[in-house]
């Protein structure tokens, strides 16, 4: 990914980070390991937030690879079936918690939201710290309880059989997961006072660049969201530990009371989980199209619309669980009403390459990829918005295929995306652009080979959180689960590759993408205090275009195309 | 391919289908539209690339969001439609009371006969389940049937359907309940109807469930109470179920199995207005099967029947 933008290249060094000497850069500020626990600058919390998550996603993606080779025959011959619930467990808790919910806000969002609009820090440094170390602490809680003989309820804690019945460790569980759950409305409240209190000169909301927008529309939700976990948290452990009958019938209390509570925030927070793509998605397609993104305050308003009708469809999880049925209509109708903003999205993304200059660089490769498995992830969605569809396929594959396109095609597509491309940044190391993009196209594949029998399998009918099924369902499983072995494989390549460039990668210049965009404005890596000299922001958003700077030019094309 | 063998099958497919179809031509639009202009406008091609007049992006762009709201609201109306009639449970069926417990499906009959794992069902006559748990939330699904419901300990909750074709159907347990939640399968067996009588009557035959409630009442003392003669005041439960009841507070509810099921096993619950709440509880007492048998005697006992048998 060489590509010269005049700045002067720096001399190539080698080892891990190798600077110029007398070289300033938030690296360099302190290199003793106190230096970076008690670090309050965005940056370097950022680089802690990324370290812990990649240690989870490796933990949660084993659990991954063992539940997909015990599925390679319908008996259960690999793990008993107390070991396959818990590994599934597992990983539906880190994937969700301890990689998704932080993955995109916690490190690209922590690292680059003062950046982008020109600040120094976030609003509240020390709070930004202690949300990591929230983090840290919930993440040791949970590991404890995964030590000790793991949890064995589903990622969803459904009641009576969390409170009443398991028997494992759900409280240690409940309460990392109560506490995670800090971490994520302290990175949210800090979020909205930044953007609020700290954009630099010019910088107005319209001037916002998406993935601002993005980080912004988030952080409401995880405000808004979080304490409805916490306290459906809360209340388990009152009633697994205290006895409280507030979940059991026989005491009079509503088994359902729980997945109300429960869905109130995990329908949001699926929107934790996207809106941040979203946002890395149309800086990247923006950059690499060489154009302004198409209808940038439609994409605005739809992540905002996106982000209030969220609260609104929590009942479409609970289409067979009881719920009268006139409550399932009206959260239909919401679930059809919510995929319009996300479909304007996709036609926006779409609209961004017409007439652009488009380059497939690695990030881009992520973001096409993104593209396209978000649309089919939320294309699945209508299938189970609609109620006789849903009751037919809730519970099965077809679900576990439809969330995966959603939050592994989507959300973690656009992560690498948003980590390769901010790479240089980050790290001031370019990375090798042709390993990179092979790992994208693999990881595309390996995708869509892992995933999509599953939507196979659901239609048939198999269940989810089955760990012996029927010999009719085979095919489909050993496709799936040879999928997820090359997946596994993609998953690793990056770690190489970017890992090598750390050491021995050449320096990047300040702007290797000739992107716009403040961040790219100052050094990379960026120093201490992010700018030498604060900007002003005197253009919108994406001035890809040569008539941005001189608009006079513009005129005879627009005139010939309104003739 | 999955066999379809109840009366909604057919519709639930012709739902799937169409948004299978819509979902390709969407992904096909998208992706021709990706690919075409990945290939005309990738960076060194001569392609026309001057900025686009306003007034297009704002038409297009509202052009597809009243389109894609079209095609929304189309799909939704639609498919509720479809699901209205199954709302709907019909007054005339089969009636057939599961009990679901840590790991396994009961199944009681009208006549008395009870399986195991197994269900019985004459083809062509509709067929209505009264289900409810002893222990977690647990589901019963039957993709060939396309249903789904889950079953709730606490409460009763029901589906129903019509079984169209004979054979044999898996019904999975398709709500997470913990260890053997994978082996809580079973069979459901559709048989023609005379088939299915000749099995029925094969069967070794119990009392029919509401003879069973009727003993049930005697020997748990209900009798004593709510039978001819009793001393005590309580209310007399003929011609009560689907008969609204005035409570205690001043609210009114239908008498449904819900409300007889609460009424056994938590009778403080809801108070009749005007009685003394002296009815004592009997979770723990009775289980889930005596009550569900308990509650049939009462449905049967109809206006002009004696209840005091
Ligand atoms: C000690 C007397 C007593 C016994 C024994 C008793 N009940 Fe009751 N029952 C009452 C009284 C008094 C009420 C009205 C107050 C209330 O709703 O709690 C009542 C209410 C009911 C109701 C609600 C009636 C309505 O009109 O809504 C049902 C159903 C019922 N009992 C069934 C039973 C059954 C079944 C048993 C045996 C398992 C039983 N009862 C045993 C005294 C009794
Ligand atoms: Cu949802
Ligand atoms: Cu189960």
């Amino acid at each position: 990914m060489k590509r010269d933008d005049g700045a002067t290249m720096r001399s190539d060094d080698t080892g891990l980070l190798a600077r110029e000497p007398g070289e300033r850069t938030y690296l360099t500020e302190g290199t003793t390991l106190r230096s970076w626990l008690l670090s309050t600058d965005h940056k370097r919390i950022a680089i802690l937030y990324a370290v812990s998550i990649t240690m989870f996603f490796f933990i949660g993606g084993a659990a991954a690879t063992v539940i997909r080779l015990e599925l390679f025959t319908p008996k259960g011959d690999l793990v008993t079936a107390d070991t396959y619930n818990r590994l599934f467990t597992l990983h539906g808790v880190i994937m969700v918690w301890f990689f998704l919910v932080p993955s995109i806000p916690a490190t690209l969002g922590n690292f680059l939201l003062p950046l982008m609009i020109g600040a120094k820090d976030v609003a509240f440094p020390r709070l930004n710290l202690m949300s990591w170390y929230l983090y840290v602490i919930a993440g040791c809680f949970t590991l404890a309880a995964l030590l000790l003989g793991g949890v064995d309820t589903g990622w969803t804690f459904y009641t009576p059989f969390s409170t009443l019945y398991s028997n494992s460790y759900v409280l240690l569980a409940a309460f990392g997961i109560f506490v995670v759950g800090f971490s994520s409305i302290a990175t949210g409240i800090n979020f909205i006072a930044t953007v609020h209190l700290l954009r630099t000169k010019g910088m107005t909301w319209m001037r916002l660049p998406l993935f601002c927008w993005s980080m912004y529309a988030t952080s409401l939700v995880m405000v808004l969201a979080t304490p409805v976990l916490a306290m459906a948290m809360v209340l388990i452990c009152a009633e697994r530990l205290l006895g409280l009958p507030i979940f059991d019938p026989r005491a009079g209390g509503d088994p359902l009371l729980f997945q109300h509570l429960f869905w109130f925030y995990s329908h949001p927070a699926v929107y934790i989980m996207i809106l941040p793509a979203m946002g890395v998605v149309s800086e990247i397609i923006a950059c690499e199209a060489r154009r302004r993104v198409f209808g940038y305050q439609f994409m605005v308003y739809a992540m905002l619309v996106i982000a209030v009708i969220g609260f609104l469809v929590w009942g479409h999880h609970m289409f067979v669980s009881g719920q009268s049925p006139f409550a399932s209509m009206i959260f239909s109708f919401l679930s059809f009403v919510i995929a319009v903003p996300s479909a304007i999205k996709v036609f926006n993304w779409t609209g961004t390459l017409y007439r652009g200059t488009i380059r497939f660089s690695a990030p881009m490769l992520y973001a096409l990829g993104f593209v396209g498995l978000f649309t089919l992830g939320g294309l699945t969605g209508l299938f189970l918005a609609s109620i006789p569809v849903d009751v037919h396929l809730s519970d099965t594959y077809f679900v576990v295929a439809h969330f995966h396109y959603i939050m592994v095609g989507g959300s973690v597509s656009a992560f690498f995306g948003g980590l390769h491309f901010w790479w240089p940044k980050i790290t001031g190391r370019l990375y090798s652009e042709t390993f990179a993009r092979s790992a994208a196209l693999w990881l595309f594949f390996g995708f869509n080979f892992t995933f999509f029998p599953q939507f196979i399998l659901g239609y048939l009918g198999m269940p989810r959180r089955y760990h012996e099924y029927p010999p009719e369902f085979q095919v489909w499983n050993v496709m799936s689960s040879t999928g997820a072995v090359v997946l596994a494989v993609g998953y690793l390549m990056p770690l190489f590759y970017l890992g090598y460039s750390l050491f021995y990668g050449e320096r990047a210049p300040d702007n290797p993408h000739q992107a716009t965009g403040l961040e790219w404005t100052t050094t990379s890596p960026p120093p201490k205090h992010n700018f030498l000299v604060f900007p002003v922001v005197r253009t919108e958003a994406y001035a890809y275009h040569d008539w941005d700077e001189a608009p006079g030019k513009a005129d005879e094309t627009m005139q010939d195309e309104r003739a | 391919m999955l066999e379809s063998a109840s009366t909604i099958a057919p519709s639930v497919d012709r739902i799937f289908w169409v948004l299978v179809g819509l979902s390709v031509v969407i992904m096909t639009v998208v992706g021709t539209l990706v690919l075409s202009f990945a290939i005309k406008y990738r960076a060194g091609t001569k392609a026309y690339r001057g900025p686009l007049p306003d007034w297009m992006s704002r038409e297009v762009e509202i052009g597809w969001t009243v389109a894609t709201l079209f095609v929304a609201l189309f799909v939704f109306w639609w498919a509720v439609s479809a699901q209205l009639p199954h709302f709907l449970l019909p007054k005339r069926a089969l009636e057939i009371h599961i009990v679901a417990k840590q790991w396994m499906w009961k199944a009681q009959h009208p006549e008395g006969v009870r399986e195991i794992d197994a269900l019985h069902i004459p083809q062509g006559v509709p067929v209505r389940l009264e289900m409810t748990s002893q222990d977690v939330i647990h589901s019963f699904g039957v993709p060939a049937f396309r249903i789904k419901q889950d079953v709730l300990p606490g409460r009763y909750t029901a589906t129903w359907f019509e079984a169209t074709k004979a054979g044999d159907y898996h019904l999975f347990c398709t709500e997470y309940c913990g260890t053997d939640h994978a082996r809580m399968t079973g069979t459901i067996t559709v048989m023609p109807p005379e088939s299915y009588a000749t099995w029925l009557a094969a069967q070794p035959h119990g009392e029919d469930l509401a003879g069973e409630g009727a003993q049930l009442f005697t020997k748990f003392g209900c009798s004593g109470c709510h039978g001819a003669g009793a001393r005590v005041p309580a209310p007399p439960l003929a011609g009560l179920y689907d008969r609204p009841v005035t409570l205690a507070d001043g609210s009114t509810v239908t008498a449904d199995e819900d409300y007889l099921r609460t009424s056994i096993l938590r009778p403080e619950a809801q108070v009749v207005a005007g009685y003394p709440s002296v009815m004592p509880s009997y979770q723990g007492v009775a289980s889930e099967e005596q009550v569900v048998a308990m509650v049939a005697y009462i449905k049967a006992l109809e206006q002009g029947r004696s209840e005091a048998r």
